[in-house]
C-alpha cells in the first residue's frame, strides 16, 4: 500500500517535472486545408492515425479527425475539401508547459490529440497522444528504477546486514615508486570502494585527498610503499608506509612550501611543499615518523562526525 | 551557469564524450600546482590550467571536479581523455590563455573557490 502511493506520487512528480515537448511527436503528419476529403481517408489509413492538424503553408489553420471523416461519410460530402469539415478552433498546447497540463486538458476537453505549438514562433512543432504521454512517463520511471538499482548496488548495506559489536574493513593498496602514469590508481580505487560503501560525499574527499597526496609522495621520493585503510563504523584510518629514503626534519618537512622534490615531480604538479600541510588540513589526526635510511610511516585518521566535514 | 555557457564563453571543443551542457557550474578555480587544487577547490567547480598529464585528471577526480578546461590550444594525449571518460569527467580545450579563460569565466559571473593561506607559508630556495 505504501508502495502504491509512492509510486502515485512518484508519477504525479514526473507530470510536473516533464516538459510536452519531452514526449510529444515530432515526426507527425499534416494536411493542408485544400485535401479532397476522400484523400484523407487514405492518409490516416496508411499512417493508422485517427486524427490529423490541417497545416496551410507553416500555419496551423484546423484538426480533423475520422469522426469528423465518418460524418462526411454520412451526409455524401466525400468530395468537399478538409478546410469546409475542419474544426478551425484549435485547441492547442505550448510546447515548453509541463506535461500535467496537458494532462489536466485531455481531461478538460476529452480530445484524443493536441497540436503543440512552439511558445516563441506560434509554430506547430508537435502532436501529443494520450499514448505519447504513457510512454514518456514510462521511460521516465525506467531512468529512475535504473538510478534506485545503482544505488542498492551500493554495498552500504554492509554495514547494517553483518552482525557483529563492530565492523572493520581492511584494505591495502601496493604503490609503485617512481611510475608517475600509475601514481593515484590507489587513491581512486580508494576512493570508489568509499562511495560503494556509501560514505558522506565531504568524508571521501577528504579521505582521498589526503591519500592522493600521501600516494604522490610515496611516488616522488621512494621505491614502492603500501596505503592501508581500516575503514570502522565510526572513522576511517589510513596508514602509508615506505621502505624510502626517510625524511632527514619531519618538523621542516611539516612547513608549508618546504619542499626538496625534484625537478620532474614539480613539472608534474606537485613538489610544492603543500602535501604534508594538506594532509594535516583534511585530516582529524596526523602523525608522521620517519627513520633516515629505513622509511617513513604516516598514519591519519579521519572521524565521520568531525566538524571538518563543514570545510 | 550551465556548462554549454562555459564552452560558449571558452569557445572550447569538448573532447570527451562526457559532456552533460545542462550541468550546474558556480565556481571555477585555477592552477597548475594541483596541490593548491586539492587544498582550495570546492566541489563541483571547473578547473581551468595549462597542465597537461593525468594526474590533472586525478586530482578532478578527488577534488570532486567534473569539468577540467586545458588552455592555450594543448592537446592532451588520447590516453588523458580515456582516463576522464572513465571518471565521469568532461574535458574542454579552448584557444585561450589561463589569464583569458578566468577573465572570461569571471566577467560573466562565474564565482572564486574560498581561499585560506596556510599558516607560515614561506616560499624556500634549497
Amino acid at each position: 500500500m505504501n508502495n502504491l502511493i509512492h509510486e502515485t506520487s512518484k508519477i504525479q512528480e514526473i507530470t510536473y517535472e516533464l516538459k510536452i515537448q519531452d514526449v510529444m511527436d515530432t515526426e507527425y503528419q499534416t494536411v493542408n486545408s485544400g485535401m479532397a476529403v476522400g484523400s484523407l481517408r487514405e492518409v490516416l489509413r496508411k499512417k493508422r492515425i485517427l486524427g490529423v492538424p490541417v497545416v496551410d503553408g507553416t500555419d496551423l489553420v484546423g484538426i480533423v479527425s475520422i469522426e469528423d471523416f465518418i460524418k462526411c461519410m454520412e451526409n455524401g460530402k466525400l468530395g468537399e475539401t478538409v478546410g469546409t469539415m475542419m474544426t478551425m478552433d484549435v485547441k492547442t498546447l505550448f510546447a515548453d508547459e509541463p506535461l500535467i497540463t496537458a494532462v489536466n486538458k485531455f481531461e478538460e476537453y476529452g480530445f484524443s490529440r493536441f497540436p503543440v505549438i512552439s511558445r516563441q514562433t506560434g509554430k506547430l512543432v508537435g502532436i501529443i497522444t494520450k499514448i505519447d504521454i504513457i510512454k514518456g512517463i514510462l521511460k521516465k520511471l525506467e531512468t529512475a528504477y535504473q538510478h534506485e538499482e545503482e544505488r542498492r548496488y551500493r554495498a552500504s548495506h554492509i554495514f547494517n546486514d553483518i552482525v557483529a559489536d563492530d565492523i572493520s574493513i581492511d584494505l591495502k593498496y601496493f604503490i609503485e615508486g617512481k611510475n608517475f602514469d600509475k601514481a593515484g590508481e590507489a587513491s581512486t580505487g580508494l576512493k570508489k570502494t568509499l562511495n560503494r560503501l556509501g560514505f558522506p560525499p565531504d568524508i571521501v574527499r577528504r579521505v582521498t585527498i589526503s591519500t592522493y597526496e600521501a600516494e604522490i609522495n610515496i611516488v616522488s621520493y621512494t621505491d614502492k610503499g603500501e596505503i592501508h585503510a581500516f575503514i570502522d563504523s565510526n572513522q576511517i584510518r589510513i596508514v602509508v608506509t615506505d621502505t624510502g629514503p626517510g625524511i632527514l626534519d619531519i618538523e621542516k618537512a611539516m612547513l608549508p612550501g618546504f619542499s626538496t622534490a625534484p625537478g620532474w615531480v614539480r613539472e608534474l604538479g606537485f613538489g610544492a611543499g603543500m602535501g604534508l600541510p594538506n594532509i594535516k588540513k583534511f585530516t582529524d589526526k596526523m602523525t608522521l615518523e620517519s627513520v633516515v635510511g629505513e622509511g617513513t610511516r604516516l598514519e591519519t585518521v579521519v572521524f565521520l562526525d568531525s566538524n571538518k566535514n563543514k570545510l | 551557469m550551465k556548462l554549454a555557457e562555459i564552452k560558449e564563453i571558452l569557445q572550447a571543443e569538448i573532447l570527451t564524450t562526457e559532456f552533460d551542457p545542462e550541468l550546474d557550474i558556480e565556481i571555477g578555480c585555477s592552477s597548475d600546482l594541483m596541490s593548491d587544487i586539492l587544498a582550495f577547490a570546492q566541489p563541483g567547480s571547473v578547473l581551468v590550467t595549462s597542465l597537461i598529464n593525468v594526474q590533472v585528471i586525478n586530482t578532478a577526480n578527488i577534488a570532486d571536479i567534473k569539468v577540467v578546461c586545458f588552455v592555450m590550444d594543448k592537446d592532451p594525449h588520447q590516453s588523458i581523455i580515456t582516463h576522464a571518460e572513465k571518471n565521469s569527467i568532461a574535458v574542454l580545450k579552448t584557444k585561450f590563455t589561463t589569464f583569458e579563460c578566468c577573465g572570461l569565466l569571471y566577467m560573466n559571473g562565474l564565482k572564486s573557490c574560498n581561499y585560506t593561506k596556510f599558516d607560515n607559508f614561506k616560499t624556500y630556495i634549497i
